[in-house]
């Protein structure tokens, strides 16, 4: 199908209204609360979606092609650039498929470090999810400021420890680029132990007022089948109903040593979506004052690792972990060379996007923006 | 000065100080120059009447202009301030400056005519909605001197001409040759006509209590006190708080702002019908709106507000103008603040509780106003008119809100934990 037909694609929905009755409204590239560069050819009915189209590749810029042709190291500092909101995890995750990919041990403290920046992140994504989500609402702005306050908090965690605020490039081959600078650790035991008064204060300003349960409940709903059949992960997939986490499913790392569990909802509205999200940051908290608690002393990276010239015996390797949009897999393939022969990624943005579709059909073009805002996407991880 | 106090006649509050009856007479002073100017050099009677009412169209204009101005750098700097922020402060002292450098930005903009737009009606549609803006500021009472245009029928000409608004914004609409401002237009068009009448219908009671539609008649009615003291303000009572919530609320709604400002809802349709304006006439769409806010609560004030009159007995030697701007921030300041923490409804919403809220509760005051007119003045007669009013009032908003609960009761939600 050529992509002029796909874009004038016949409405889904049947309203018996005349097609020639249909407007078709192009919302983004260039939108307000489209999160990027992302474009969505609806079909409305007045202001019914009959039919909404997804259209992506405008911040196409070639990553996993880029990742073929440079050494793996070397595709680090790229995965920051996936989800920008959450470099941490991305590093994470890449540095996990390279290390199954090569067989290559972590130390204890590299792990708990690593947990530590993973839920930090995790903790920061879902705080400026909140006031994007409330932006997107037509709260023009405040929540977001305060969810940027906290943000900036983190920034200047990261910031130390990895010399960026945003683009960390902090995770190595075995273990992390360098040791938690001296203090960090009571710094970040301060944030962790003041995060619960910011998250009681964020609820009781959000959670009961009247617009937004209006405006979220029994939005956006899909069925928990069709969810599983689409890949769908992370938060959204929790809020359906389906207690599906990779931290629990593969205890990948040291996640096993850690007393928390997985909330999951039962609607999948955009409501659902929200507070499984507020009840994730308590118990990522909780992870944090274990992981923060506990911490050893040692090595920080596997000292037997060069990252020069480093090389993978052939193979393949596929690892994952649980972002803070879903589940987020590198794909790596080897044929012993200095570069991966081949690299994918599978990210969460993108596959949780799949369904919007079917969320949207039958509702208002308002609730479509509503909609989008909750799937929560970054453009950097959809189109790479 | 002093002969300036004279001649305005301020023959009142003989007992305040001279800088007070100076400060009541000080929107006159434009008037009277032109007045003692065209007396010496002998015109006219009818050039002296046109003159004098383009003095006071210029003042209310100049004013507005003025506040227009200062309300945009205060809006922003509240807002700021609602949430964590500085707000603009790098223009002049405080950011003082900042709408002189909004407005040469404005003016020095290309301005951008889209190729399927209707060239006329596009440009028409922006100086149309700051005429009844200002039309609409000419009518009402600012203080006890200083009533611009004194008509007798002036609430129905303010409602006159405030409906022309609608009209502008959907040839904004529609002569844009786009869809958003189309989508846009067609939002505003259901919401301002759904929203003139609870903003119509909560006026009738003051319009049966007053027997009059002259706002300065209005005005006057409540700018007397009960028992010395206490005003006599329309919202002080029991059917003139429900009528002036119902009003206020509808004003925010006609005014396009937050939680209804589904019109230009940004995260929605980009700006509504103002997506395909840039430079001048964009700016001329700014104006209209915050001039319109002005009057909508320039009307509410007067409505139910006591207009210029002072809250308590033994203020009145403060000028009455002063009253009225001071209230102005005040009705202005709610709005950013509603604005700064609320977020927006849908449209299906914002309809609804125009129909089955809004309208129902504002038809309910005009016989509650019927029934405290009966009751009559006085201490028992008040206390009778409160004991009959309030559950005549209270009950049906009871039943209205249990039903409408029951309809949209937001469920409470159950969450698991899995180990």
């Amino acid at each position: 199908m050529s992509v002029k037909e796909n874009i004038l694609s016949k409405p889904t929905l049947e309203t018996g209204a005349d097609e020639d009755q249909l407007l078709r409204v192009s919302l983004g590239p260039q939108h307000p609360s489209t999160h990027g560069v992302f474009r969505m050819n609806v079909m409305l009915d007045g202001e019914t979606v009959v039919s909404l189209k997804p259209v992506f590749g405008y911040l196409h810029r070639n990553h996993e092609k880029i990742a073929e042709n440079i050494p793996y190291l070397g595709s680090m500092p790229y995965t920051d650039r996936l989800d920008y909101l959450c470099p941490l995890t991305n590093n994470h995750a890449y540095a996990l498929a390279v290390e199954k990919l090569a067989g290559i041990e972590v130390p204890e403290r590299a792990e708990y470090i690593r947990i530590i920046t993973s839920e930090l992140t995790r903790v920061m994504n879902h705080t400026v999810f909140m006031g994007f989500f409330l932006g997107d609402l037509g709260a023009w702005g405040s929540a977001l400021m305060y969810a940027f306050r906290e943000r900036e908090k983190l920034f200047d965690l990261f910031e130390e420890l990895t010399g960026a605020r945003m683009m960390t490039n902090y995770m190595r081959f075995g273990g992390c680029r360098n040791d938690l600078p001296a203090g960090w650790i009571e710094k970040a035991k301060t944030f962790v132990d003041g995060y619960d008064a910011f998250l009681d204060e964020m609820e009781s300003l959000i959670t009961g007022n009247e617009i937004l349960l209006a405006r979220t409940q029994n939005i956006g709903q899909v069925s928990k089948e069709l969810m599983v059949n689409a890949g769908i992960t992370g938060p959204m997939l929790r809020a359906a109903g389906v207690a599906y986490d990779v931290r629990k499913v593969d205890s990948y790392g040291i996640y096993d040593r850690f007393d928390f569990k997985v909330p999951y909802g039962e609607k999948g509205d955009c409501y659902d979506r929200m507070m499984i999200r507020f009840l994730e940051m308590r118990e990522s908290l909780k992870i944090l004052k274990q992981a923060i608690a506990d911490i050893p002393e040692g090595d920080y990276v596997n000292p037997k690792i060069k990252s020069a010239k480093f090389k993978a015996k052939p193979g393949e390797a596929y690892a994952r972990i649980e972002g803070p949009k879903g589940e987020l897999g590198f794909h790596l393939i080897s044929d012993g060379g200095v570069n991966p022969y081949r690299y994918h990624v599978r990210p969460p943005s993108f596959v949780n996007l799949t369904l919007i579709e079917d969320m949207c059909l039958g509702l208002d073009l308002a609730d479509v923006v509503v909609i989008l805002g909750s799937v929560d996407i970054v453009l950097g991880e959809v189109d790479r | 000065m002093n002969l300036l106090a004279d001649q305005a006649g301020v023959t009142q509050a003989v007992d305040a100080p001279a800088i007070w009856t100076t400060l009541e007479a000080l929107p006159q002073l434009p008037n009277r120059l032109v007045g003692w100017i065209g007396f010496q050099m002998n015109i006219p009677e009818w050039l002296a009447t046109l003159l004098g009412l383009l003095v006071s169209a210029a003042v209310v204009v100049g004013v507005f202009l003025t506040c227009f101005a200062l309300v945009s750098l205060v809006e922003r700097k509240t807002l700021a301030r609602i949430q964590n922020r500085y707000g603009p402060n790098r223009v002049g002292p405080f950011g003082l400056f900042q709408p002189v450098a909004d407005g040469i930005k404005m003016l020095t903009k290309e301005d951008i005519v889209p190729y399927k737009a209707e060239k006329l009606l596009h440009l028409i549609a922006p100086i149309m909605i700051v005429i009844p803006a200002v039309l609409a500021l000419g009518v009402l009472p600012y203080g006890k001197e200083w009533v611009p245009v004194n008509l007798e029928l002036g609430l129905l000409f303010f409602f006159a001409v405030g409906a022309m608004t609608e009209l502008s914004v959907f040839i904004a609409g529609w002569a844009s040759g786009s869809k958003f401002p189309m989508l846009g237009s067609l939002r505003a068009i259901s919401q301002m006509v759904s929203y003139e009448l609870p903003l119509l219908i909560s006026a009738m009671g003051v319009i049966m209590m007053t027997g009059s539609m002259s706002l300065p008649a209005i005005v006057e009615h409540q700018s007397q006190y009960n028992f010395g003291v206490l005003s006599n303000w329309n919202i002080f009572t029991p059917w003139g708080l429900v009528g002036g919530i119902v009003f206020f609320i509808a004003c925010i709604a006609e005014a396009n702002r937050c939680p209804f400002d589904l019109p230009e809802g940004e995260s929605e349709i980009v700006a509504g019908h103002m997506t395909e304006y840039s430079g001048f006439k964009y700016a001329l769409f700014f104006m209209g709106e915050y001039l319109g806010l002005f009057a909508i609560s320039g009307l509410f004030i007067t409505l139910f507000l006591g207009g210029w009159s002072a809250p308590i007995a033994g203020l009145e030697f403060v000028p009455t103008w002063l009253w009225f701007f001071g209230k102005l921030v005040c009705v202005i300041m709610t709005m950013l603040w509603i604005r700064g923490t609320w977020m927006r409804v849908r449209m299906d919403q914002l309809m609804r509780f125009c129909w089955l809220f809004l309208i129902p509760l504002s038809l309910l005051t005009i016989p509650a106003a019927g029934i405290w007119k009966f009751c009559g003045e006085g201490f028992l007669a008040g206390l009778l008119g409160w004991g009959v009013t309030v559950p005549f009032l209270i009950v049906p908003y009871i039943i209205i809100t249990v039903i409408l609960n029951r309809r949209l009761a937001p469920a409470t939600r159950q969450y698991h934990f899995a180990e």
